[in-house]
């Protein structure tokens, strides 16, 4: 199953990253994962959110330019080695992967991985018959 | 078509009349305005000294504060009893500049836009309407009077008021649109809001003038209105519309140079530039009565061309105009107009209309940077896309600029909207004295 990921245009300006936290605040939605990269100009911050749809229909009304996109989660072991054996399997279909972010859950000891790659389906067809657990929406919002 | 044979005049026949007209003037002025004879008187110049068409060059510059410090008739050759109707411009900053017009200047004011209409393809068969303000502005009844003249019919709709005005295009089968290209694109937005295509309509022609606009902007409105755009240029202090004019040429606007004498000056240091230079355009009225303007500095940068058009006009052409000498940035010796920098942005997909442009000193040097607001949100996907996006900007504005830009993105919004003119330039450099 795939999973939906917020992306939010930040410029690089004290207070721009806490106007995102106070509009998603304000508007009741919980913020799952959240991972932010910058330039020295600007920055993208990417998130899995409770609510998708709301979040980024109330970030655009304040102005900031969001996008969703389709990302994989899976869980994997908190084991060494263990992130390989999913990489493998998507580096074995051809698959290259634009970025992933991890975390630890804290309902299960196993990491939560989300990996934005260039072809979703394909990708979640190969993880799918492997024996990586794909997590499903609900999964991950309850994370 | 074309309406005046003046208009066909060979380069000698012109030269004379102009030189004949000039000494007229100059006499005239000398004669009866005070401030031009003052001016002459201190540097020791008689109207007897204008010999040739070059020896304009001894005259000195008029300004627009010339007209403001001699507010409101002072310039004025004639009395209120010679004078048939007055227009103000529009005064942004400070009082307004008064203009006075005898029965005769009215006259040549209305065959000069008549020339305008005509040179567009305008015949006595079109319904035009006019958008621009009637009023104190020159707009309005300029196009109205030449329009009438020329046999076409004519709608004194003014500006605003959008629904109304598509309204009367509908019913009355409005072939012509006169307004300024900004209000044409307005027009055209509300056109798509209440489900008008422009099959819908009889437009074929615009005659768009008032403000400048990028070639860019000239494509959006032919492709949304459905016309031929067509660009004409005037300013109040020499008649208002009808200084020049396209053809169906395309390929420069017909200075009608038989009653405005044309030249190019280096804005900085006030020196005649030779002809196909780029430079400020200066222009001295050859039969106004109201109010002659003697070198009157235009602020407009563009170039003149003397090569008769194709279209059978040997009046001079002059450039669209390019920018205004006081928006003109010098950038590492490079003179750069923000309308440049536009006509650029204007053709980038994922940014929105608005810009800013920084001008700063870094290690004694002039550095650029060019804010625009990213919309695309399909471009956060990657740090390429955002990256592809600014080098397209950067590489774009140094094909056609030669200078080199940061490209800074914002959020939208962020950047100041204004409802006047846009301060679209910062400039923080150190000044080095």
């Amino acid at each position: 199953m795939l999973v939906t990921q917020i992306s939010v245009f930040l410029e690089n300006k004290s207070g721009r990253l806490a106007e995102v936290t106070r509009t998603l605040r304000e508007a009741g939605v919980d913020i799952r994962a959240l991972v932010i990269a910058d330039t020295t100009e600007y920055g993208i911050l990417r998130m899995i959110v409770d609510q998708p749809v709301k979040a980024q229909e109330v970030l655009t009304n304040q102005g900031f330019t969001v996008s969703s996109t389709h990302v994989i989660a899976i869980a994997i072991p908190n084991l060494p080695g263990q992130l390989d054996v999913a990489l493998e399997i998507l580096s074995e279909g051809s698959i290259s992967v634009d970025y992933l972010y991890a975390y630890i859950g804290r309902v299960t000891d196993d990491a939560v991985v989300i990996i934005r790659v260039q072809n979703p389906q394909l990708a979640l067809e190969k993880l799918e018959k492997s024996a990586i657990r794909v997590l499903s929406t609900q999964e991950v919002y309850g994370i | 078509m074309i309406w005046n044979p003046a208009e066909t005049m060979n380069r000698s026949e012109m030269a004379a009349l102009q030189l004949t007209r000039l000494q007229e003037t100059v006499s005239r002025v000398y004669e009866r305005v005070a401030f031009y004879r003052d001016r002459m008187d201190a540097i020791g110049l008689k109207p007897s000294d204008i010999k040739s068409l070059k020896d304009i060059e001894k005259i000195p510059f008029t300004v627009k504060n010339d007209l403001r410090d001699h507010y409101p008739t002072g310039m004025f050759a004639e009395d209120t009893r010679a004078i048939v109707r007055y227009h103000a411009s529009s005064g942004t900053t400070g009082k307004p500049i008064i203009v006075g017009y005898t029965r005769n200047d009215m006259a040549v004011w209305t065959d000069c836009c008549a020339r305008l209409a005509a040179a567009a393809g305008v015949t006595a068969d079109d319904v035009c309407q006019v958008a621009f303000g009637y009023g104190m502005f020159t707009g309005g009844f300029g196009l109205h009077y030449g329009l009438e003249h020329l046999g076409a019919a004519v709608i004194p709709h003014s500006s605003g008021n959008s629904e109304r005005q598509l309204m009367f295009m509908q019913d009355l089968g409005t072939t012509v649109l006169i307004a300024t290209p900004s209000y044409a694109l307005h027009l055209s937005e509300i056109m798509a809001e209440q489900g008008i295509a422009p099959e819908d309509l009889k437009l074929r022609v615009g005659l768009f003038g008032g403000e400048g606009h990028t070639p860019e902007m000239r494509r959006l409105i032919e492709m949304r209105l459905g016309i031929t755009d067509t660009q004409n240029y005037g300013l109040t202090e020499i008649t208002g519309p009808g200084v020049s004019y396209e053809c169906l040429a395309f390929e420069g606007m017909h200075i009608n140079e038989d009653h405005f004498y044309p030249e190019i000056i280096d804005p900085v240091t006030g020196e005649t530039l030779p002809e196909g230079e780029e430079g400020e355009l200066v222009l001295t009225t050859l039969t106004k009565e109201g109010i002659p303007m003697l070198r009157y500095r235009t602020k407009d940068i563009t170039r003149l061309n003397y090569e008769p058009c194709s279209c059978g006009r040997t009046l001079v052409r002059m450039d669209l105009v390019r920018g205004r000498s006081d928006d003109m940035m010098v950038i590492r010796g490079v003179n750069v107009f923000p309308s440049q920098i536009e006509a650029v942005l204007m053709t980038i997909h994922g940014i929105g209309p608005h810009y800013q442009i920084i001008v700063t000193t870094e290690h004694f040097m002039d550095q650029i940077e060019v804010q625009v607001e990213l919309v695309d949100a399909s471009r956060l996907e990657s740090y390429r896309e955002l990256e592809d996006l600014t080098h397209e900007i950067r590489h774009k504005i140094r094909t056609v600029l030669q200078i080199d830009v940061r490209v800074k993105l914002l959020s939208p919004q962020t950047l100041e909207r204004t409802a006047g003119k846009a301060k679209r330039v910062i400039d923080l450099r150190t000044k080095a004295f």
